[in-house]
C-alpha cells in the first residue's frame, strides 16, 4: 500500500504540471531564444486576463456547475469601460468599479435564477451570454479605441524583474490567484463550494448555507469576468462587442486541463493557472514555429482536452477500485 | 420521575403528505431531556420523515414543535443544527469527495485568525472518532472508506456539537457488535449529561438495550407512546405490524438437513491481493450457505470475486464442473449468478427511475436491450414482487427516491430474484428491513433453495443466519477460518468465537 501513498487527488494536478515542464523543455530544445526569462514572462503577460476568468471559473465548475457568459461580459465590460471613458469622458475612477459592478450584478442574477428556480446553470449563462454580448452591441456596433492617460499607463508600464519585466496586469491576476488560493483552501466559503460539487442533498443535509454559496459562486464569476474585462481592455486598449469571443470555452478548458473534475468537488486554482499557462504555450511553441497556422492552437488544445478528460475518467475509476479494496 | 421534568421537545399534531401518499397524520411526539426515545415501526411508517419534518428537510403541512417550551419553525437544516438539533440521518449523507476531517467539521471549522485550522481540526477529529474508539487516517478521502466507517464518520459528525437533541436515525444498520457497544458507551454517557436522543432502528436488542421509552407508528399514524420496560417485545412487534408476527419455521434441523443437489459451484484456492486470502468453497444446488464474519473479515470482498465486480489473481471457479473465468459482471450473470450489494445507495438503485424501472433492470440486461420487454408485463412483474415483499407504497410508478430506506432494500432485493439465478449472492439483504418483511425474505429464502436455488447469504445477524442456512463459513483477516455444518447443536455463541478468533 506504500507505493500508493500519493493522494490520487493531486494526480492530475501533478500530471498538468508535468505536462507544462515537458512542453516548455521541448520547446526550448527545438527554438533558440525560447528559454528566456522573458518568453516565460510573456506567458502571463499574455494570458493575466483568462488566468482571472479561469480562477473565477475554477470556483463555479467545482460547485458542479458551468458559467458561459464569462466571455461575453468581458466584451461587454471593454464596450462600458470604452464608452464611459471615451463618450462620456468619466474618470477611470468612476469607471472601473462601474465595470466591476456590471459583472458582479449579471452574477448575481445568474446565481439567484439557478438558486431560487432552479435552474441548470448551462441554460441560465447560456441566455446571459446571448445577454451580454447583445449589450455590448447596443452601446456601439464598432470599436472604441480607448485614448486615456490612465488606460495607456496601465497598458504600456512595465514592472522589471532582474532583465525581464511583467506588467500590471500580471499583478493583478496573481493576486487574484492568491486570493482564490487562499479562499478555496482556507475559508468556508471555499470548502462549501467543494462540499456543493461533491454532492449538493447532502451539503444540504450537513447545514451548509448551499443557496447563499451557490449564488456567491456566481457572483465571484461574474466580478472575476469584468475584472478580466478591464484588464483585457488594458491589453487592447478598446472596446468591442466582439472582444473575447469563445473565450468562456478558452477558460473551462484551462480549469479542465488544469485538473479539476468537470463534475465538480474535486480540483485546484493553482492547476487552473497551470492550465492557463498550457494554453499560452502552446501558442508560444505555435508563433515560435512559424510556419503553422494558429489554427493548430485549437487542434491542440482540443487533442489535450480530450486527454485529460479521459485520464481523468481513469482516475476516478481507480479511486472506486481503491476504495472497494480497503471496505 | 422523569414525567415531572418539562419536555425538551414537542411535536403535536404533525401532518405531511407527498403526492398521492399520507407519510404523517396528525402525530405527536415529545423527549425529555436525559432519555433515549426510540421511534418503531415498520418500514415507510414515516419514522424518518417525522425527523425530516422535524429538522426541516421538510415543511409540515399541519402541526407544531416546540424546543423547551417555545415554538419553532426549521425552514432548513442549517436553523435546525443553529437551535442545537443534530442529526444523522438513515442513509450516509456526508461528501465523499472531502476527507473525513472536513466532513466532520464542515459548516462549523475551527478558524484562526480568519482561516481555517486544519491543524487542530485535524487532531480534533483524531478525538471525536477515538470516543468511538476508531483511529483512522483522518486526512483521507470518505470515499476510500467502507460504509461503516462512513456510517461512523457521520454519527462523529453530530456528537461534535454540544446539542440539545441527537437523533440517529438507523445508526446502527451497517456497524458490526463492537462498534455499537461502544456507541452505546457514547450514548449512554451523553444522556447522563442531559442530552435528549432519539434513536430509530429495526434492531429489537438494540432498542430494548438503550431506550427508555418507545413511540410506535404504524402508516404514518401514532399508536402509542410506552416505557420500554413495561412492554414486551412480543407487544411492540405487533403493535408495529397491527398483528401478530407469522414468525419463520424455526426448525432448524429441518431446514439444515434439507436435500441438496449436486454441486454447482466449486472455488478453488481462490484470491486477489489486499481483499482475500486462497479460499476453497463448495456450493450446491438448493443450498444456502451462509458467509459469517466481522467487517472488514472480507466477506464482501469474497462475494464481489465470485460475481466478477473484482478480479481475482489466482485460484479457480467451476460452474456446473467447468472451469469459468469470472472477470466482469456481465460473466458472472450470463452464467446465472446475481448480487445484491450491500451499498444500495452506490451499487444499486437509480433514484429517478420508478420501482418498476428499478426492479425490471437487471432483467433487462440479461434479455438485451432490445428485447424490451412489454409495458404490461413489467407492471405484471412488479405488483407481484411489490405483494411479496410488501413494498410500500403499492404502486410501481413511484419513483424509488420517494421510497422508505427499507424499501428501497426491498425494490433490490426483487430486481435480483426476478432474474431467477441459480446462484443469488445476498449481501446485507436485509439491512434497514423492518421485523416482519424480515421473516418474509428469510422465508422466501427457503422456499426458493427448495426449487434449486443456490444461495450465499452474507449478515452480521447470526440469528438469520442459523435460521436459514445449510452450512456457515467464517471468515476472519479476508481469510475463512472455518465451515460449521448447520443443526441444531450450533449455536451463536459458537460463531462468534469463530469470528473473533476463539477469544470470546
Ligand atoms: N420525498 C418523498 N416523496 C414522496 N413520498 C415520500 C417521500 N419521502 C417519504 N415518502 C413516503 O413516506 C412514507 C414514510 O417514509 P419514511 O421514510 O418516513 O419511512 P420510515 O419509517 O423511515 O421507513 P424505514 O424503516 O424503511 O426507513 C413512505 O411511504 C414513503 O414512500
Ligand atoms: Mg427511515
Amino acid at each position: 500500500m506504500k507505493s500508493l501513498k500519493l493522494d490520487y487527488r493531486q494526480l492530475p494536478l501533478l500530471a498538468t504540471f508535468a505536462l507544462f515542464i515537458m512542453m516548455y523543455a521541448f520547446g526550448s530544445t527545438r527554438y533558440t531564444g525560447f528559454l528566456s526569462t522573458q518568453v516565460f514572462l510573456n506567458l502571463f503577460i499574455d494570458n493575466a486576463f483568462l488566468i482571472i476568468v479561469a480562477v473565477g471559473m475554477t470556483f463555479v465548475i467545482l460547485s458542479g456547475g458551468i458559467d458561459l457568459s464569462v466571455g461575453s461580459v468581458i466584451a461587454l465590460t471593454s464596450m462600458v469601460a470604452a464608452s464611459l471613458v471615451m463618450n462620456a469622458q468619466l474618470s477611470p475612477w468612476i469607471v472601473i468599479p462601474i465595470c466591476l459592478l456590471v459583472g458582479s450584478l449579471i452574477g448575481l442574477g445568474q446565481g439567484c435564477l439557478i438558486h431560487f428556480f432552479n435552474l441548470q446553470p448551462f441554460i441560465v449563462t447560456l441566455a446571459g451570454m446571448f445577454l451580454a454580448r447583445g449589450l455590448s452591441y447596443l452601446i456601439s456596433v464598432e470599436t472604441i479605441a480607448i485614448n486615456n492617460p490612465f488606460f495607456d499607463f496601465m497598458a504600456s508600464s512595465r514592472i522589471p524583474l532582474g532583465d525581464s519585466f511583467i506588467s500590471i496586469s500580471v499583478v493583478i491576476a496573481l493576486v487574484v490567484v492568491v486570493l482564490a488560493v487562499f479562499v478555496g483552501h482556507y475559508s468556508k466559503f471555499g470548502r462549501n463550494v467543494y462540499a456543493l460539487g461533491g454532492n449538493e442533498q447532502s451539503a444540504v443535509l450537513m447545514g451548509l448555507p448551499v443557496g447563499k454559496t451557490k449564488i456567491m459562486i456566481y457572483v465571484i464569476s461574474g466580478f472575476c469576468a469584468s475584472l478580466a474585462g478591464l484588464v483585457f481592455t488594458f491589453y487592447m486598449l478598446s472596446g468591442y462587442g466582439l472582444h473575447a469571443n469563445g473565450l468562456e470555452l478558452d477558460a473551462i478548458a484551462a480549469v479542465v486541463i488544469g485538473g479539476t473534475l468537470l463534475t465538480g468537488g474535486a480540483g485546484y486554482v493553482a492547476g487552473s493557472v497551470v492550465g492557463v499557462l498550457i494554453l499560452g504555450i502552446i501558442q508560444t511553441i505555435i508563433v515560435f514555429e512559424g510556419t503553422l497556422s494558429s489554427w493548430w492552437t485549437k487542434i491542440a488544445i482540443g487533442a489535450l482536452l480530450l486527454l485529460f478528460i479521459v485520464f481523468q475518467r481513469v482516475i476516478v475509476i481507480r479511486s472506486k477500485v481503491k476504495k472497494s479494496s480497503v471496505t | 420521575m422523569q414525567e415531572q421534568k418539562t419536555p425538551r421537545l414537542v411535536m403535536e399534531g404533525i401532518t405531511k403528505e407527498f403526492p398521492g401518499v399520507k407519510a404523517l397524520s396528525n402525530v405527536s411526539f415529545q423527549l425529555f431531556p436525559g432519555e433515549v426515545h426510540s421511534l418503531m415501526g415498520e418500514n415507510g411508517a414515516g419514522k424518518s420523515t417525522l425527523i425530516k419534518v422535524l429538522t426541516g428537510v421538510y415543511s409540515n403541512d399541519e402541526g407544531t414543535v416546540k424546543l423547551e417550551g417555545s415554538p419553532i419553525h426549521v425552514a432548513n437544516p442549517l436553523e435546525a443544527q443553529d437551535l442545537g438539533i443534530s442529526t444523522v440521518y438513515q442513509e450516509v449523507n456526508l461528501c465523499s469527495n472531502l476527507s473525513v476531517v472536513e466532513n466532520i467539521f464542515i459548516g462549523r471549522q475551527i478558524m484562526k485568525k480568519g482561516r481555517i485550522d486544519w491543524k487542530e481540526m485535524k487532531s480534533r477529529a483524531e478525538e471525536v472518532l477515538a470516543r468511538l474508539n476508531l483511529t483512522i487516517d483522518v486526512t483521507k478521502l470518505l470515499s476510500s472508506y467502507s460504509v461503516a466507517i462512513q456510517q461512523m464518520v457521520a454519527i462523529g459528525r453530530a456528537l461534535n456539537v454540544s446539542a440539545r437533541v441527537l437523533i440517529l436515525d438507523e445508526p446502527t444498520s451497517s456497524l458490526d457488535t463492537d462498534e455499537v457497544n461502544q456507541l452505546f458507551g457514547v450514548i449512554r454517557k451523553l444522556k447522563d449529561e442531559g442530552l435528549a436522543i432519539v434513536f430509530i432502528s429495526h434492531f429489537l436488542d438494540q432498542i430494548y438495550e438503550i431506550s427508555d421509552r418507545i413511540t410506535v407508528l404504524r402508516n404514518g399514524e401514532l399508536v402509542g407512546e410506552y416505557m420500554t420496560k413495561d412492554l414486551p417485545r412480543i407487544e411492540l412487534v405487533s403493535k408495529m405490524i397491527g398483528k401478530e408476527l407469522d414468525a419463520v419455521s424455526s426448525n432448524r434441523d429441518e431446514v439444515a438437513k434439507k436435500e441438496r443437489g449436486e454441486v454447482l459451484l466449486e472455488v478453488e484456492q481462490l484470491a486477489r491481493k489486499g481483499s482475500v486470502e486462497p479460499f476453497n468453497l463448495d456450493l450446491h444446488k438448493g443450498e444456502i450457505v451462509g458467509l459469517a464474519g466481522l467487517l472488514g473479515s472480507g466477506r464482501t470482498e469474497l462475494a464481489r470475486l465470485l460475481f466478477g465486480a473484482d478480479k481475482a489473481d489466482s485460484g479457480e471457479i467451476k460452474i456446473n464442473g467447468s472451469k469459468t473465468k469470472l472477470n466482469i459482471p456481465k460473466q458472472a450473470i450470463s452464467k446465472g449468478i446475481a448480487f445484491c450489494s450491500e451499498d444500495r445507495k452506490a451499487e444499486g438503485i437509480i433514484p429517478d427511475l420508478t420501482i418498476r424501472e428499478n426492479i425490471i433492470l437487471a432483467m433487462q440486461g440479461i434479455n438485451g436491450v432490445f428485447n424490451y420487454i412489454p409495458k404490461k408485463r413489467q407492471i405484471e412483474i412488479a405488483d407481484e414482487y411489490i405483494k411479496l415483499l410488501n413494498i410500500n407504497p403499492r404502486n410501481p410508478e413511484q419513483l424509488i427516491k420517494n421510497l422508505s430506506g427499507g424499501n428501497q432494500q426491498k425494490v433490490m432485493l426483487a430486481r435480483w430474484l426476478i432474474t431467477n439465478p441459480e446462484l443469488l449472492i445476498l449481501d446485507e439483504p436485509t439491512r434497514g428491513i423492518d421485523i416482519g418483511a424480515k421473516a418474509e425474505i428469510m422465508k422466501l429464502m427457503i422456499s426458493l433453495s427448495k426449487d434449486g436455488m443456490s444461495i450465499l447469504f452474507i449478515s452480521s445477524e447470526l440469528e438469520e443466519v442459523l435460521r436459514t442456512c445449510n452450512k456457515i463459513v467464517v471468515m476472519r483477516d479476508r481469510e475463512k477460518v472455518s465451515e460449521i455444518d448447520n443443526g441444531k447443536q450450533v449455536t451463536q455463541q459458537d460463531i462468534m468465537k469463530q469470528m473473533a478468533g476463539g477469544v470470546v
